[in-house]
């Protein structure tokens, strides 16, 4: 019995892992579609939603319940398959990079402090003394891969799928034509994508996410938002293209095209392709904050707390998600602010001014990196 | 033991992904069902230690060829069910195949069983990304440089072929190379006519 259950512990820490991870995560998604319905009706001089509970918090619960209880239609000329495999492609894809996030510094003993309380304890004292022993320099990553960033941007390439099958599979005109120019976006703007973050991972050395926070830990001025500038403005214009959001939302352009490649889905089908957006908007953030923005580094803040301590693994927590939050704002402020994109211009705009753009900030930085280690 | 059983269920996966990818008559379905091929495929290599690779085998085949591929299909449209009797005589020359392919199949298993056992080790560094940038470009410089050149003239092939000549028409560049020999050769002909 004890033996089973010390082998089956990993597996249960992970799927514990795994589980606050991800309800994490889509609890902050839920409250960044409140956030922006409520920032977009101050830019446009409204008030936002306000009914549901004080301010509004209940509301993406109340979108939710909605949601599931919508009348859910489907196409009578669709290919079934593929119409529902669509929504489960995007969602899965949108999720899956949280595995490899680094939320945090590693803490040096989590579980420490409760052992000399519970040592007396007949049976569970010896137990949790062991966990706390297994805790041990305890990763806030749930995956610790060698190629968190290729990871990243595989699983979010393969996203495509999701939207380009929708935009097939349902039939329509509008929904072919939507899923056939965000394949295209996608696939231009992957390359200048890739081509930024070239950048990052030379000066770095590594393709680790938590390699890559390391590498900029020394001081603020180490952030490679710094020595990346052109690198940092080219993936943030190119995060913007990925996600499909204004100026480049041109698959699901209303004045075109109804609403893209989701024109056909209703009720719980949308809900996912709608929640995978935000979720890929979670997620770009999460690379500008970790490639140029020093991820949980907090300058300074280990002249106040001991490096691997329970308190600065909390404050650097709380700092990557502000620094998170404040990428997601910057989206919802652009989305108020900017027209969209004539689909030619984001064509010309992705081949011909952001992608040698970036490849000429991949030459400049090999003879910078060159240089430096001669 | 974890390892086999996450070895039997992706490379299960992969073979009815591919039986799935050869039978379907709809060509997107294949191209789905080739997709799921190099997942699984990617999934053992992570359970063999290679995660670069891995990652590789999904950013560029299931990220950007076969979405390339899709987006033709989609493009193009193809009705289903077309009869292909016409091909008829290629299921003798599949059938040998498939029998050549499964003897060198059993011939594999046959060598496997006969070399000596070697266990994966988890921490060797043969998979990693350090140590395969280090073999490319020090042992295998030249083949890297090769195929280097190889894709840079596969490039500019692709853009010379589309290369758009008019406003609004494309036009491939050995036709207008040929419209203009024709011309040539029929000046000569008016020529030699006179």
């Amino acid at each position: 019995m004890e033996s089973a259950l010390k082998t089956a512990f990993p597996f249960i820490v992970y799927s514990v892992g795994i589980l606050l991870a991800f309800q994490g995560v889509l609890m902050i998604v839920a409250y960044t579609v409140l956030a922006e319905r409520k920032v977009l009706g101050w830019i446009q001089g409204r008030i936002g939603p306000n009914r549901v509970g004080p301010w509004g918090v209940l509301q993406p619960f109340a979108d939710l319940l909605k949601f599931i209880f919508k009348e859910d239609i489907v196409p009578d000329k669709s290919t079934r398959f593929v119409y529902f495999l669509a929504p489960l492609v995007a969602l899965t894809c949108a999720l899956l990079p949280i595995v490899v996030y680094p939320f945090g510094p590693r803490i040096a003993d989590p579980l420490g402090w409760l052992v000399p309380y519970v040592t007396d304890w007949p049976t569970l004292g010896p137990a949790i003394s062991w966990i706390a022993e297994q805790a041990r320099n305890m990763p806030l990553t749930i995956a610790q891969i060698d190629v968190g960033v290729l990871f990243v941007l595989g699983i979010t390439s393969v996203g495509v799928y999701g939207i380009a099958l929708a935009g097939w599979s349902s039939n329509s005109k509008y929904s072919l034509m939507g899923g056939l120019r965000s394949s295209a976006q996608m696939i231009s703007y992957e390359l200048a994508m890739g081509a930024s973050v070239l950048g990052v991972v030379m000066l770095a050395g590594t393709l680790d996410l938590n390699g890559i926070i390391h590498a900029q830990i020394t001081s603020p001025f180490r952030w490679y938002i710094i020595p990346q500038f052109i690198g940092f403005v080219v993936f943030l214009i190119a995060a913007f293209a990925e996600t499909n959001r204004v100026p480049f939302d041109l698959p699901e352009a209303e004045t075109e095209l109804v609403a893209g490649f989701h024109t056909e889905y209703s009720a719980l089908k949308f809900a996912l392709f709608f929640m995978a957006e935000y979720v890929n908007m979670f997620t770009v953030s999460v690379m500008c904050t970790v490639l140029f923005l020093g991820g949980w580094y907090v300058p300074g803040l280990s002249h106040i707390f001991e490096p691997g301590s329970i308190p600065y693994a909390l404050v650097s927590h709380v700092a990557f998600i502000g620094k998170i939050c404040a990428f997601l704002f910057f989206y919802i402020w652009v989305r108020g602010t900017l027209p969209r994109f004539r689909f030619d211009q984001l064509m010309n705009f992705g081949w011909k001014f952001l992608l040698p753009l970036a490849l000429a900030n991949v030459i400049v930085t090999i003879f910078v990196v060159y240089l430096l280690n001669s | 033991m974890a390892s086999t059983v996450l070895f039997f269920l992706f490379a299960g996966f992969a073979i009815a992904c591919a039986i799935s990818m050869v039978y379907h008559k709809n060509p997107l379905y294949s191209a789905i069902s080739l997709v799921g091929v190099f997942i699984a495929l990617s999934c053992i290599y992570v359970t063999l230690a290679a995660p670069f690779i891995a990652a590789v085998q999904i950013l560029i085949y299931a990220g950007a060829i076969m979405v390339l591929v899709v987006f033709v299909i989609m493009l193009l449209n193809l009705d289903e069910d077309k009869p292909l009797n016409r091909l008829r005589y290629l299921y003798a020359v599949g059938g040998g195949l498939g029998l050549i392919l499964l003897v060198q199949t059993f011939f594999i298993f046959y060598a496997v069983m006969r070399a000596p056992q070697q266990s994966v080790d988890v921490e060797q560094t043969a998979g990693k990304t350090l140590s395969i940038g280090q073999a490319m470009y020090t042992e295998y410089l030249l083949p890297v440089e090769i195929v280097g050149v190889l894709l840079l003239m596969a490039i500019i092939g692709g853009v010379i072929l589309v290369r758009r000549l008019e406003p609004g028409q494309l036009r491939l560049v050995v036709n207008e190379e040929l419209d203009r020999r024709n011309e040539e050769q029929e000046k000569d002909d008016f020529r030699v006519a006179l």
